[in-house]
């Protein structure tokens, strides 16, 4: 009835609800990545790290009965993958790209391992907040029903905006990612600015994944992120190593991933996988639009592998 | 001083055992084999005490992954099955790897080949199956060969980088796969698994006689060869790789860099086409979600811990390929989950990663000179 009253205005509806959903964990990870990248390191691990919060998020709620729980152990699972980056990486002569690729496989291995008992149960999810009380539309309330998650990803973003500006903290770790020289002049250990760098990453991804699992789509399974970390990653380069802007592509990302299932919610089936990959096609194509062989990109961190 | 000298010398030449200049004639080549190995005992241990966490025996793993990889003739023969699409999609990170760049999307390839090897095949029903098969290979060669070029040509003419446009590939490639099996092409009479009509049963490539072995494994085999050859002993090797060490000296002497990135992502995509094309005609006979059963990311692997190169490439993927063919019986025997042989494959790349910080510095090795 509702959807006979809505019509076609349901796809927007269900795209403007999915980009909240959905952009959570693009957030979460972009962030993350944000602040490793920031250091001048890039972890490409995050793939895995995500699928291991995700994870470990879903048993430690099953275990305990708390998702807050689960998202805390989701974290520090990813922090412990971020560790395991970082301390691989600060051994001599060792690509960062190349272990994150590593810890991409891993990470995914290791869950679907671990997780292979998780399949079956129900474990406790998030809670979400209704910011659609006052409408009497379905879909719109259904929009509008919110994860804190959410909203925390949402207040971290300016705050990392600010805190690379203004604070000691977030000049250090720019500093380490503009001229690795002038941190160690300073007499700073830029390994160890990466190492809490890339754990404070792998700590937001952990919680991207654990949003995957307790909360939309809100079950484990073994196709749960497929390839929402490496995209994630990617939006970090376009977003140009600027939190704010990381906010805005999550928003677009989500609201891009979610046109496939809305339409399919209106009865357009066809074309339906193709509508699935509309995030890497959008990955791709911004890349394309925004990247330039001539000149390395603004605001790129001078020490980051992949831009030089 | 100069009667020791001359006195070493002497000895060198009567006890060649003890020929100071050997380790350091021979050092980096052991280096080479000695460092990977310790890295996989290394990671094989770590495994074994995961596993012994898990509550089963770690020597009783080492013993069904032996005899599940090399044990008898049937896990050989499952084994080099294996390897086949493992060289040709390990091939597809090693050669790009030559001219420094890192292309993880051999996927993506391998699923672009399956496909168009799977359309020409459907599009020449009724021809000779040697036609037919000769139409899959090229297709297939392509196919792949296309798909990675698109990354190549990213990087070169549009700065992007090519390992995140290669893996996003990868998931693009999936998607137009999955549409296509279940619409335009999808057989009517495949019904829980969406799938592509059949090939037919004549243009199948079949196995090597005596054995189970299908013909990708010679595929393999002389692809890797020949990627040897082309990289090592030839101009256009040569290049590549003064290009891979040293972008500015490349064009400083005048090589068109740009020409060496297309060529050579041409050809690591078609290589993982190749597989693709392998799987279909030698396993799959049809094109559907089966095909992407990760070969492509165990590549990955098996050209890092060959150190990209194209002859160790064999050897390693026969290994990686044992250890993907004992997963059957680890799960029968031991109850292990399937995705054992994942956690390791991702310990192992790990090892070998770390393991690149030893080059160099073993004290032993280096020689007294």
């Amino acid at each position: 009835m509702a959807d006979a009253s809505l019509g076609l205005w349901t796809v927007p509806l269900a795209v403007f609800g999915g980009a909240i959903r959905v952009s959570t964990p693009f957030l979460f990870v972009s962030l993350g990545e944000c602040i490793t990248e920031r250091s001048g390191r890039i972890n490409l691990g995050l793939e895995g790290t995500l699928v291991m919060g995700a994870m470990s998020a879903y048993g430690i709620s099953y275990l305990s009965g708390s998702p807050w729980l689960g998202v805390l152990a989701a974290g520090m699972t990813g922090a412990l993958f971020g560790a395991l980056h970082a301390g691989i990486c600060s051994l001599p002569r060792v690509n960062d790209i190349a272990v994150g690729i590593a810890l991409m496989l891993l990470g995914t291995g290791l869950a679907f391992f671990l997780g292979k008992p998780l399949i079956e149960p129900t474990a406790a999810r998030l809670p979400a907040i209704d910011f659609g009380w006052w409408s009497d539309i379905p879909q719109l309330r259904a929009a509008l029903r919110i994860n804190v998650l959410f909203l925390i990803g949402v207040a971290i973003a300016p705050l990392l905006y600010w805190a690379f500006r203004t604070t000691r903290w977030g000049l250090l770790i720019r500093t380490a990612g503009e001229s690795a020289d002038a941190a160690r002049a300073m007499g700073h250990s830029v390994l160890l600015i990466r190492l809490r760098a890339t754990m404070i990453g792998g700590f937001l991804a952990g919680i991207g994944g654990s949003f995957l699992s307790l909360f939309y789509p809100g079950s484990w399974n073994e196709g749960l992120s497929s390839g929402q970390g490496i995209t994630a990653v990617a939006l970090v380069i376009f977003a140009r190593w600027d939190p704010m802007l990381c906010l805005w592509a999550s928003l677009a990302f989500g609201g891009a991933a979610a046109l496939g299932p809305a339409l399919q919610s209106v009865g357009i089936t066809s074309g339906y996988h193709l509508f699935n990959a509309a995030p890497y096609i959008l990955t791709l194509a911004i890349m394309i639009i925004t990247c330039s062989p001539k000149r390395t990109l603004t605001g790129a961190p001078a020490e980051l592998s992949i831009t030089r | 001083m100069t009667t020791e000298a001359a006195e070493s010398v002497e000895a060198a030449g009567v006890a060649p055992a003890a020929d100071p200049g050997f380790l350091q004639r021979y050092g980096a080549s052991i280096e080479y084999i000695l460092i990977p190995g310790a890295a996989l005992v290394g990671a094989l241990a770590v495994f074994g005490g995961f596993i012994a966490l898990y509550g089963k025996n770690p020597l009783d793993l080492y013993f069904y992954m032996y005899y599940g990889a090399f044990g008898t003739w049937f896990s050989w023969q499952n084994t080099l099955t294996r390897a086949a699409p493992l060289i040709l999609t390990a091939l597809c990170t090693a050669l790009p790897a030559q001219l420094g760049m890192v292309i993880i999307g051999g996927e993506g390839a391998l699923l672009i080949g399956a496909l168009s090897a799977t359309s020409a095949a459907l599009a020449l029903q009724g021809a000779a199956p040697i036609v037919v098969q000769i139409a899959m290979v090229i297709a297939g060669m392509i196919g792949g060969g296309l798909w990675i070029t698109l990354s190549g040509g990213l990087r070169q003419y549009r700065g992007v980088n090519e390992t995140i446009s290669s893996l996003l590939l990868v998931y693009i490639a999936l998607a137009i796969l999955n549409h296509l099996v279940e619409g335009p092409m999808r057989d009517p009479a495949s019904l829980n698994k969406p799938s592509t009509r059949e090939i037919g049963a004549a243009n199948m490539i079949g196995t090597i006689p005596g054995t189970d072995v299908h013909w990708g494994l010679v595929f393999g085999l002389v692809a890797a060869i020949a990627a040897y050859i082309l990289i090592y002993h030839t101009t256009f090797g040569f290049a590549a790789r003064v290009a891979g060490g040293n972008i500015r000296a490349a064009k400083i002497v005048g090589l068109s860099v740009g020409k060496l990135i297309m060529t050579v992502c041409f050809l690591a995509g078609s290589s993982a086409g190749l597989a693709g094309m392998i799987e279909v005609a030698a396993v799959q006979g049809r094109t559907n979600a089966n095909l992407a059963a990760g070969y492509g990311f165990t590549g990955i692997l098996v050209a890092f811990l060959a150190r990209q190169n194209p002859l160790a490439i064999i050897p390693v993927a026969i290994l990686l390929g044992g250890i993907s063919a004992s997963g059957g019986l680890l799960q029968r025997r031991l109850g292990l989950p399937d995705a054992s042989v994942l956690v390791l494959q991702g310990i192992i790349f790990v090892f070998v990663l770390a393991s690149d910080a030893l080059y160099g510095r073993i004290g032993f090795l280096k020689g007294k000179s």
